[in-house]
């Protein structure tokens, strides 16, 4: 009970600031909500009897990656970002579509036809070293695989960021 | 679970391309600039020794079976569609030698980004997991996003990489939605195990349709299918040229690829609820690409335009949902390869700077002046509108035969009347060709580079086009994958 309650209240929190991101005008301050948004997800992830994950998720989302958001955010002329806003011609798409899914996901919800199998299973607590054996055991090759992503990207990115005309 | 030198075997070419692309990338460092054309030498050196390897794998003891735990399968499918990869690789890098050098992009990781992007690729059509699946979905697409913006004076090329790499991660977001739903319904991301679990008609809720809508959603991006359309003009004209004929060929194959795997393997028992899905968007595709192609002035977004169209096509042989179906997909892939490198050969050959080359009135009386020229975009324009007798129009008739033995004739009546409509905007170029007098001279790029690339495009789609049995006959022993 006492579970679900603070589901719930992670789960609206997170919800609420994720729609602060794409609602509030100032970069910063949508940065400042993606945190908070993260934040709530890694409370989540604790719920989920994972905290590896959850440390990993503060880490590396909102220790890395939002810090370089914001430095990003500090180097652009943010005055410019803040006046343009999104272009008005297609929103009556959004507005038509919007409700319509929308609906179709309650009456998923609520039709009680969404049942999770293998949760249970998961209410045991993970351990590291769970996750480690099944990442260089099971999952060997999709992590393999990653590290060559890494490295394309990290590739791709230099090739981006390099001034070459001069 | 330990792997064993069996599947380490069975990944040799996806090893040969990944640790080439490594390699190539010190060895661009010894390499000075004037000399880059070597990195495409020895490029092209790698994948064909992949292919090779392809080829030995072909009579290995384990072919067929799975490793990494399940998360590889080295089967004819996946073959047949690394061999359509490889051409596409090995043609557009072809293609991009002279191009580099005109564009100021010569350096030597636009060919090492294509490696990756390949090595991704390939990971796609072997993917025999969900999540091997994704991960090859991400390392084919992230190099294509930076060769889409690779002209960095360029604004178009910054935009189109730009609304790319953004509507790319949003459809990737989308997709990995659906992974997730359908690993929370059926407990495994493996997609015979998925199989498995829907078989059982309990599993079959709203929630799957959900799911499957949203995975339709993300794989309809990557081939480019209407409504997830909205990048690819922009891209396929920003592009540098022979990046937009590798984008249209190369990973739009693996996209249907991994499309055919996913829904007639893993999803196979929910076939009346994606057949619907993959139904609209295969019609909305070609109705859309082929109508909006007529208006284009710039041949590239004319051929991006068009390439939606033919996804649509396309889609309709994965609908069908037999194994002549996926069959007719797999040549249809193989010959799309051909005649659209061909076209975009053509393209980078009459490009000379600024932005020459690329409307569709400077083919005007082209025909007067360089009869070969014009013979070679005419044949390749026939066979993108798939008019007898070339490849194009093989590809064409095996989607409608296998439509119609599927009992959907209504549809494929449809899409010969949408393929009329595309015969008008390809023919509409073959008459400016040849109907009207040139309004100034030609000038054009020279390579044998280009020469080698519209040998070969030319060669396969005629050939393809006059006696198309052989691939066919390999496209249909590959096409089990049920």
């Amino acid at each position: 009970m006492a579970e679900k309650f603070f589901f719930l209240m992670f789960a609206v929190v997170a919800v609420g600031s994720a729609l602060a991101v794409i609602s509030l005008k100032n970069p910063v301050h949508s940065a400042l909500s993606l945190i908070a948004c993260l934040l709530q997800v890694a409370a989540i992830f604790v719920l989920l009897r994972s905290p590896f994950l959850a440390v990993v998720q503060v880490f590396i989302y909102v220790g890395a990656v939002m810090v370089l958001f914001l430095f990003v955010v500090l180097v652009l002329n943010i005055k410019k970002a803040q006046l343009e806003t999104f272009p008005k011609g297609r929103r009556w798409f959004a507005y038509a579509i919007v409700p319509v899914v929308g609906i179709e996901f309650l009456a998923v919800i609520f039709g009680k036809s969404f049942t999770a199998t293998g949760y249970e299973a998961a209410v045991e607590e993970v351990k590291v070293a769970t996750l480690g054996r099944a990442l260089f055991t099971e999952y060997l090759f999709p992590f393999e695989v990653v590290s060559i992503l890494l490295l394309a990207a990290m590739v791709g990115a230099i090739i981006m960021a390099k001034k070459r005309w001069d | 679970m330990i792997f064993t030198i069996k599947d380490l075997l069975s990944i040799i070419p996806e090893l040969i391309i990944a640790g080439s692309a490594c390699v190539l990338l010190l060895v661009d460092l010894l390499i000075s600039k004037e000399r880059k054309a070597c990195m495409a030498v020895l490029s092209i050196l790698s994948v064909i020794a992949a292919g090779v390897a392809s080829y030995w794998l072909l009579g290995a003891d384990f072919m067929g079976a799975k490793s990494f735990a399940g998360m590889f399968e080295l089967d004819g499918f996946s073959t047949f569609f690394k061999f359509v990869f490889y051409t596409a690789t090995v043609l557009s890098i072809l293609l991009s030698f002279h191009y580099v050098k005109e564009e100021d992009i010569n350096l030597g990781e636009y060919y090492v980004l294509m490696l990756f992007s390949l090595s991704g690729m390939m990971v796609l059509a072997s993917g025999a997991d969900l999540l091997s699946i994704y991960v090859g979905l991400e390392l084919m697409s992230l190099p294509i996003y930076v060769l889409a913006g690779f002209l960095q004076n360029d604004v178009r090329s910054n935009e189109g990489a730009m609304k790319y790499v953004i509507l790319g991660a949003f459809s990737s977001g989308i997709l990995l939605y659906g992974i997730s739903m359908v690993y929370g319904l059926t407990g495994t991301t493996e997609l015979s195990g998925v199989a498995a679990a829907l078989s059982d008609s309990s599993v079959h809720v709203p929630a799957l349709s959900i799911a499957i809508v949203m995975m339709v959603a993300g794989f309809a991006f990557k081939v480019a299918g209407v409504p997830f359309h909205m990048w690819a003009p922009d891209a396929y004209e920003g592009a540098p040229t022979p990046i937009t004929g590798f984008m249209s060929a190369g990973p739009k194959a693996a996209a249907f690829a991994v499309m055919l795997r996913v829904f007639m393997e893993g999803l196979q028992p929910a076939y009346e609820q994606w057949m619907v899905m993959v139904g609209v968007v295969a019609v909305a595709s070609m109705a859309y690409g082929n109508f909006v192609a007529i208006s284009q002035k710039n041949i590239k977004r004319m051929l991006a335009y068009s390439s939606i169209g033919h996804a649509g096509y396309a889609l309709l042989g994965v609908m069908a949902g037999t194994e002549e179906g996926i069959a007719s997909v797999m040549f249809y892939m193989a010959v799309y390869v051909f005649m659209n490198l061909g076209a975009f050969g053509i393209i980078i050959m009459m490009r000379k700077g600024g932005q020459r080359g690329e409307l569709i009135e400077e083919y005007t009386g082209l025909a007067r002046s360089h009869r070969g020229v014009a013979l070679l975009m005419l044949i390749f324009l026939f066979s993108l509108a798939g008019i007898p007798p070339t490849a194009g129009f093989m590809g064409k008739f095996y989607i409608f035969m296998a439509l119609i033995h599927r009992g959907m004739v209504g549809l494929a009546i449809f899409a010969v009347l949408m393929s009329a409509v595309a015969a008008y905007f390809y023919i509409r170029i073959v008459m400016l060709m040849y109907m009207r007098e040139p309004a100034g001279e030609f000038e054009f790029a020279r390579s044998k580079g280009i020469y080698y690339a519209l040998f070969i495009t030319t060669v396969g789609t005629v050939l393809l086009g006059i006696c198309p049995g052989y691939l066919v006959k390999l496209a249909e022993m590959a096409s089990v994958i049920m």
